[in-house]
C-alpha cells in the first residue's frame, strides 16, 4: 500500500512536469514563431510595398586599372578601416603571366600605396619576359545568394532590400563562420571593433546620392557604381550592353560586381 | 506583468538550452525580422540598416572644397588633372576647417609615381578626358631626376611646369 502511494505520488509529479514542458515548449514554439513572422508587422510591410525596388551593382574596367591604389587609400580612410593594418575592404591585385607560362599574383599592402615598381614578389621581371600583365581590383561582390549570411548563426549579416551586404557590429559574435564561407576572401575581422567587417558599397554614401569612395577616387574610370534596375544608369547599360563577366561563378552566389577584361588567369 | 516576465524568462532559458540561442535572441531584440519574407538572407535586426546608413562621410568631394578653395579649383579642372580630386592628395575632409584644421600636403616621389611610375603594363594613353585621349606620362623614377621631389619643378594643380 505505501508503496502504491508512493508511485501514485511520483506518477503525479511526472506528470504535471510533463504537462508544464508541454505547455512551455507549445508557448515556446508559438513566441519564436511570433519572432519569424515579424515580417508581417506594418512597419516591415511598408518597408517592402515603399521599397524603391533597387539593386546597387557595381562595374570594374581591369583594362582602365592602373594600379594606383587611390581607391584603398579613399576606402580605407573613408570606412575607418586602420590604415596601417593588413586588412582592407577593397584591394588591388597584379597579374603578370610571363612568356614561360608562369603567372605571379601580388598585393603588395593590399595596392594602399600604389604599385609604383616593378618587382612583383620581390623579383624584377624584365619586360620582354611579361607575356601579359594587368590588375584587377577586387572588393566584396555583394551577392544576390550571399554564402556568407547564409551561414551566420546569429543573423548579423544580412542582404538589404537594395542588394548590399551589410554586417550588424552590435549583433556579430566574431565567430568567423562567414569570413571563411566567402569565396572571395572579401571579409576580415576588424582589428579594433574585433568584429566582422567588410565593403558596404559605402551604404551611407550611395543612399546619399553620393558614389562610393573607391569610385570617387577613381582617376582612370576603372570603377563604377549604380542601380542594376535603372535603365539610365551607366551600370545597368555596361551589364546589358557590354561583355561582363564575374568572379568564381561556379559558386552560384550570383555576384554583382562586374568585371571588364577579366582572364583565366584571375582567381 | 511579473507573471509574463517570468515565463519571457522561462522561454529564452529553455530555447536556450535546446541550442536556438539566436532565436531566442529575436525574442529579445524586437526589430528583428525577415524582410520580404526572406528568412535566409535578409533576416536581420532592421534598425541596423540605419545605423549603416548614419555613417560619417569623410570625403567630402571636391565641390566642397570648391567652396573656400575657388582658385585652386579652376587651376585643377582646367588642367589634365581633372579627373583627380582633391582629397585624393590632401586626405578626407572630413570637416575641415574645424576638424582637421589642415590638411596634408603631400610632396613625396612616391605619391606622384602612384600613376606616373612607368611599369611595362600601364596603357600608353589617358583617355578619361573629355577633350580625347592624351599620352600617359610615365617616367622611370631611378632615371628621372632621382632624389628630387617633383613638386620642386611640376605644378600638380595645372598638371605642367610651375612658374620660375
Amino acid at each position: 500500500m505505501k508503496d502504491k502511494i508512493m508511485y501514485e505520488t511520483h506518477n503525479q509529479t511526472r506528470r504535471e512536469f510533463l504537462k508544464l514542458g508541454a505547455v512551455t515548449l507549445v508557448g515556446g514554439a508559438i513566441v519564436t514563431r511570433l519572432g519569424i513572422f515579424d515580417f508581417l508587422k506594418p512597419e516591415a510591410v511598408a518597408e517592402i510595398t515603399e521599397g524603391t525596388g533597387r539593386r546597387w551593382g557595381f562595374v570594374v574596367d581591369t583594362t582602365k586599372c592602373v594600379g594606383c591604389g587611390m581607391c584603398v587609400q579613399a576606402c580605407k580612410l573613408e570606412n575607418g578601416v586602420p590604415f596601417d593594418s593588413d586588412v582592407s575592404r577593397t584591394w588591388v591585385e597584379r597579374y603578370i603571366q610571363k612568356t614561360d607560362g608562369e603567372v605571379i599574383i601580388d598585393s603588395p599592402n593590399l595596392a594602399r600605396d600604389g604599385f609604383i615598381t616593378n618587382n612583383p614578389l620581390g623579383e624584377q621581371v624584365p619586360e620582354e619576359d611579361i607575356a601579359k600583365a594587368f590588375f584587377v581590383p577586387k572588393l566584396c561582390n555583394h551577392c544576390d545568394h550571399p554564402s556568407c549570411v547564409k551561414v551566420c548563426p546569429v543573423g548579423a549579416t544580412y542582404k538589404t532590400t537594395d542588394g548590399v551586404v551589410l554586417v550588424d557590429r552590435e549583433w556579430c559574435i566574431g565567430c568567423g563562420y562567414c569570413i571563411t564561407n566567402c569565396p572571395y576572401g572579401a571579409r576580415f575581422f576588424h582589428p579594433i571593433l574585433n568584429v566582422v567587417d567588410k565593403c558596404t558599397f559605402c551604404y551611407h554614401r550611395i543612399t546619399k546620392g553620393m558614389n562610393s569612395a573607391c569610385v570617387e577616387a577613381c582617376t582612370f574610370g576603372a570603377r563604377k557604381i549604380g542601380d542594376l534596375n535603372d535603365p539610365s544608369s551607366e551600370v545597368h547599360k555596361i551589364v546589358n550592353t557590354e561583355r561582363v563577366a564575374v568572379l568564381r561563378p561556379h559558386t552560384h552566389n550570383e555576384p554583382q560586381v562586374f568585371y571588364i577584361g577579366l582572364d583565366h588567369i584571375v582567381v | 506583468m511579473l507573471r509574463f516576465l517570468r515565463f519571457s524568462v522561462v522561454v529564452i532559458f529553455l530555447l536556450d538550452i535546446a541550442g536556438l540561442a539566436p532565436v531566442a535572441r529575436t525574442y529579445i531584440e524586437p526589430s528583428f525580422a525577415a524582410v520580404d519574407g526572406d528568412i535566409m538572407y535578409q533576416w536581420h535586426r532592421t534598425d541596423n540598416d540605419a545605423e549603416w546608413k548614419d555613417f560619417t562621410v569623410k570625403y567630402q568631394g571636391r565641390d566642397y572644397c570648391r567652396d573656400c578653395h575657388p582658385d585652386q579649383y579652376d587651376r585643377v579642372t582646367a588642367s589634365k588633372h581633372t579627373m583627380i580630386q582633391c582629397e585624393n592628395c590632401h586626405g578626407p575632409a572630413i570637416e575641415h576647417p574645424v576638424n582637421p584644421q589642415k590638411l596634408v600636403i603631400d610632396n613625396r616621389r612616391e605619391l606622384c609615381l602612384r600613376c606616373h611610375a612607368k611599369l611595362p603594363y600601364r596603357p600608353a594613353e589617358y583617355a578619361e578626358l573629355s577633350t580625347g585621349p592624351i599620352p600617359f606620362k610615365m617616367k622611370d623614377p631611378e632615371e628621372h631626376n632621382p632624389g628630387i621631389e617633383c613638386v620642386n619643378c611640376h605644378d600638380v594643380h595645372n598638371a605642367g611646369y610651375k612658374a620660375f
